[in-house]
């Protein structure tokens, strides 16, 4: 070893020189890391942002004041048929949109007439079936705009009708309401009469089914697997296919249900039943390998002191096993459900991706689901569908949130470490 | 609509059954207490073991019965003079024959086709006739099995090992549902394909390299003969889920885990680390519509800025970017998974010599996990090519072989739903090929996942 060397390595700096390198590249992993978990969070926090920056409008309606004067239009309407059953189809057929029209002609010029729509109409009728009295005398209705309006008020539609609307906006003859018909109306073809209503209700009776059959048929096979099944080639097959079922693509399933489904077993199309069905299928592996989990964690001695005083081998399943390991495998549906709930492509195979303006009664009848909704609103041209899309975005956002907040909740109150 | 009533006869029958049973067992319990010996099973177990004797063979045989019953009701309708002078051209006919169906079910008010109506009685009569056979047989079922059941309750009646009998089968029945399901995609997909490489061959499927699945609606017709070249459809989709998802994916995957797993504080480890699950949880039509409506109007101007012009407002990238996105947290959770089954031996050893921390994690945690490492990319790689949304909405559909990633590709997912979703009918070359393509995809993913499990499997053990 030469000495020399050796003293001149730690006093002539290089090994400071070495250090500092090596704790510079430390410092640089450590940021990388940081950055890469910043960048990742950055991303959740920019989607979440977009959809609610763009989404938030869609819960709001911009509405136009304007003055009509009834008894002195064509308007011919009875007050008596007002107070009927018939009203709605009444008010429908007295030609309100020409005198809404006109109203807006009369104050903002010819272009106005594009401010009212089928729902500007729609509510005129209301407000006189609320109060005939209106028939007789002028006065002053606040209506909401039609989806070009509508758009334009919030700054995003052509500019004609932006001056428009900005010259309404002077007047103080424009304001923005909560679009409560975004949460109780279905599909439409105009973008300011659509809503959720049906699409939640189609959501709601598919998950229904997904849930009836997916749990009971998920817990009994995780019962069996880790219970009572022998090791033998069988249900080493079932295993494998549990696992394999898992990881197959979700379109897959679709295509399953297309041939099997709709196909072979000649069920209704595009019906909350067969969405059902699929979709358990593709719930089914996950809420099997979250039970086999929970229910492995079940200590031994539980099923031995149930066994030692005279239990049979069904009685520490049904009576011990099991209600211990039901927050786990709770949890575990709960999370598969909420998949199952923002699940798209297998339920456009079959056939949910109809327009559909009604909402389902039951589960043979025609549905769509929210996720397919969005996507049906995401193809849509109008301006007006932009903000409709996103604002449905937050609601399924919301549904998922609270199905996975519950999730965790019940993890939290229930679970048990033995 | 009889069949509901001999549906709810039968669940009636049984549950009376079952009442009768635990009565008739109490007493035989009291009965027993002294001479006879005691009751062996508890009486409730008499009332379900009643109960479900008379249940499950009527409702299986009303299962069996519903399908025939709604041939023999075609059969009846159809042979009727009425029926007789219905067009012979089948689908036409099959409409007529569901219009009345519904009407005769008071599905609806008034069909499309003035014939329905004139079908609809005949429909009721013998839905009605048919449906009275079926239901009194199966009430018949269930009154036999639930008096014979009954004679077998005795003090020394082994009830509860009747009831576990059936629940034995439940739960078997329950876990082979995976398997035919398994079997049932396995052999639709299969079978389809098989009519479809009737029509295309094999080998123009897998090495073709032209895709246009439109094909003739006459044979005279120029320019749509239909070419089911696949090539360029797989390309596109390993070049937007293997290639451009994995860049993202990978390191912004694998340093979250290590920064979550190495260096933050638990604290910290505690917050973020469901934070980034969210991004796992959010409906994937979310991803493709952020993927459309705001990434992917970016990357074109980006494209068209740096000046390549063919930049697409369909890009390769945009789509690959968001699914990149969507994988950190798998990607993550599978490296956190495999960085903490690394002993914490090796670390401390590596650190007991001098080494730095990042040096550890470079030079030992990492080469250590990495079997695990890989096999978690190849599950998220699986699973990226399998995903549908985010292409369908922010890839184009014109199949490309092209590496430049402004240019626009289609993928194998893209196209199952393109060609599904149209109005075709079922047995053309186009709808098959979606078959085909859904056949190629699951044998892809399903070998992926195999390989993957073996690999993380392998690494498990190295050290347990």
């Amino acid at each position: 070893m030469n000495k020399a060397a050796a003293s001149t390595r730690w006093t002539d700096g290089s090994t400071k020189a070495l250090l500092a390198r090596r704790y510079g590249a430390e410092r640089r992993f450590r940021l990388f890391g940081l950055i890469a978990v910043g960048l990742s969070l950055g991303f959740l926090a920019f989607l979440l942002i977009t959809m609610m920056w763009s989404g938030l409008s869609g819960f709001t309606r911009s509405e136009v004041r304007l003055t009509i004067d009834l008894p002195r239009s064509d308007v011919m309407l009875d007050p008596a048929a007002l107070a009927g059953p018939q009203a709605t189809q009444v008010v429908a057929a007295a030609g309100l949109d020409a005198v809404l029209e006109q109203a807006a002609v009369v104050r903002y010029g010819p272009t106005a007439a594009e401010l009212i729509g089928g729902g500007s109409v729609r509510s005129l009728g209301e407000q006189l079936i609320d109060d005939p009295g209106l028939l007789t005398r002028r006065a002053e209705y606040w209506v909401p705009m039609s989806a070009k309006g509508d758009v334009a008020a919030k700054g995003d539609g052509d500019p004609a009708i932006e001056t428009l609307v900005a010259r309404a906006e002077a007047d103080g003859a424009v304001r923005r309401r909560f679009n409560s018909g975004f949460l109780e109306a279905s599909d439409a073809t105009d973008p300011s009469a659509v809503g959720v209503w049906g699409a939640l209700k189609g959501s709601f009776l598919t998950i229904v089914v997904t849930m009836l059959l997916a749990f009971p048929v998920g817990v009994l096979s995780a019962l069996y697997l880790e219970e009572f099944a022998a090791r033998n080639r069988w249900t080493d097959a079932i295993e494998v296919s549990i696992n394999n079922l898992a990881a197959v693509p979700s379109i897959i399933f679709g295509l399953l249900g297309l041939a099997v489904f709709l196909n072979f077993m000649h069920l209704p199309r595009s019906a909350p039943l067969v969405g059902g069905l699929t979709l358990a299928l593709m719930t089914m592996p996950v809420i099997v390998i979250a039970g086999r989990n929970a229910i492995k964690s079940v200590p031994p001695s539980i099923r031995d002191a149930a066994l030692a005083v005279g239990a049979s081998r069904m009685q520490v399943v049904f009576h011990h096993v099991l209600p211990l390991a039901l927050p786990g495998i709770l949890t575990g549906t709960i999370i598969g459900m909420a998949r199952a709930l923002g699940e798209t492509a297998p339920l456009l195979m079959i056939g949910m991706r109809a327009f559909i303006a009604t909402p389902p009664h039951g589960i043979t009848d025609p549905a769509t689901v929210l996720p397919v909704q969005i996507f049906l609103w995401s193809d849509e041209v109008g301006r007006g569908f932009v903000e409709k899309t996103s604002a449905a975005i937050i609601v399924l956002l919301v549904f998922m949130l609270l199905m996975n907040g519950l999730a965790i909740y019940l993890r939290n109150r229930f679970e048990r470490r033995w | 609509m009889t069949l509901t009533i001999a549906l709810v006869a039968v669940l009636g029958i049984a549950l009376a059954a079952g009442l009768f049973a635990l009565n008739r067992a109490r007493q035989l319990r009291g009965a027993s207490a002294g001479a006879a010996g005691r009751l062996n099973s508890l009486p409730t177990y008499h009332a379900f073991y009643v109960a479900l004797w008379a249940a499950l063979p009527a409702l299986a045989f009303l299962a069996i019965w519903s399908p025939v019953q709604s041939g023999l009701v075609e059969r009846t309708v159809l042979s009727s003079p009425a029926g007789k002078a219905l067009p012979p051209f089948d689908l036409q006919r099959d409409t007529i024959m569901a219009e009345a169906r519904d009407i005769a079910t008071g599905r609806r008010e008034v069909g499309f086709n003035p014939q329905s109506a004139g079908l609809a009685p005949i429909y009721a009569v013998s839905i009605t006739h048919f449906a009275t056979i079926g239901g009194g047989l199966a009430i018949l079922i269930a009154l036999g099995a639930a008096v014979l059941a009954m004679r077998r309750i005795k003090v020394d009646f082994r009830a509860r090992s009747g009831v576990e009998r059936w629940m034995m089968g439940a739960l078997v029945g329950a876990s082979l549902i995976a398997i035919l399901t398994t079997l049932g995609i396995v052999l639709s997909l299969l079978f389809e394909s098989l009519r479809f490489f009737q029509l295309v061959s094999p080998r123009e499927f897998l090495f073709g390299t032209t895709w246009s699945p439109q094909t003739a609606l006459r044979a005279d017709q120029a320019g749509s003969s239909g070419a089911f070249g696949s090539l360029p459809l797989f390309w596109g989709t390993a070049f937007i889920g293997a290639i451009i998802a994995m860049i993202v994916a990978i390191p912004l995957g694998l340093m979250s885990a290590i920064f979550l797993t190495q260096y933050a504080p638990a604290r910290a480890r505690a917050w973020f680390k469901p934070i980034l699950e969210i991004l796992a949880g959010v409906p994937t039509v979310v991803y493709g519509y952020f993927a459309a409506l705001t990434v992917a109007p970016a990357v074109r101007d980006f494209g068209l800025s740096i000046g390549i012009s063919s930049a697409s407002s369909e890009s390769a990238l945009a789509a690959g970017l968001v699914m990149g996105i969507m994988i950190i947290p798998f990607v993550s959770s599978m490296a956190d998974d495999s960085i903490a089954a690394v002993p914490q031996a090796m670390r401390d050893g590596s650190l007991a010599l001098g080494a730095t921390k990042s040096e550890t994690i470079k030079k030992v945690v990492l080469p250590a996990a990495l079997p695990g490492v890989v096999g978690g990319v190849l599950l998220a790689v699986s699973r990226a090519i399998g995903e549908t949304m985010i292409v369908v909405m922010a890839a184009g559909l014109s199949a490309n072989l092209t590496a430049n990633p402004f240019e626009s590709v289609t993928t194998v997912t893209t196209q199952i739903v393109q060609l599904l979703t149209g109005d075709q009918e079922f047995d053309s070359a186009k709808t098959l090929a979606a078959f085909a393509l859904g056949l190629a995809l699951f044998v892809i993913t399903l070998i992926l996942n195999l390989i993957a499990l073996r690999f993380v499997r392998r690494y498990r053990e190295a050290y347990e």
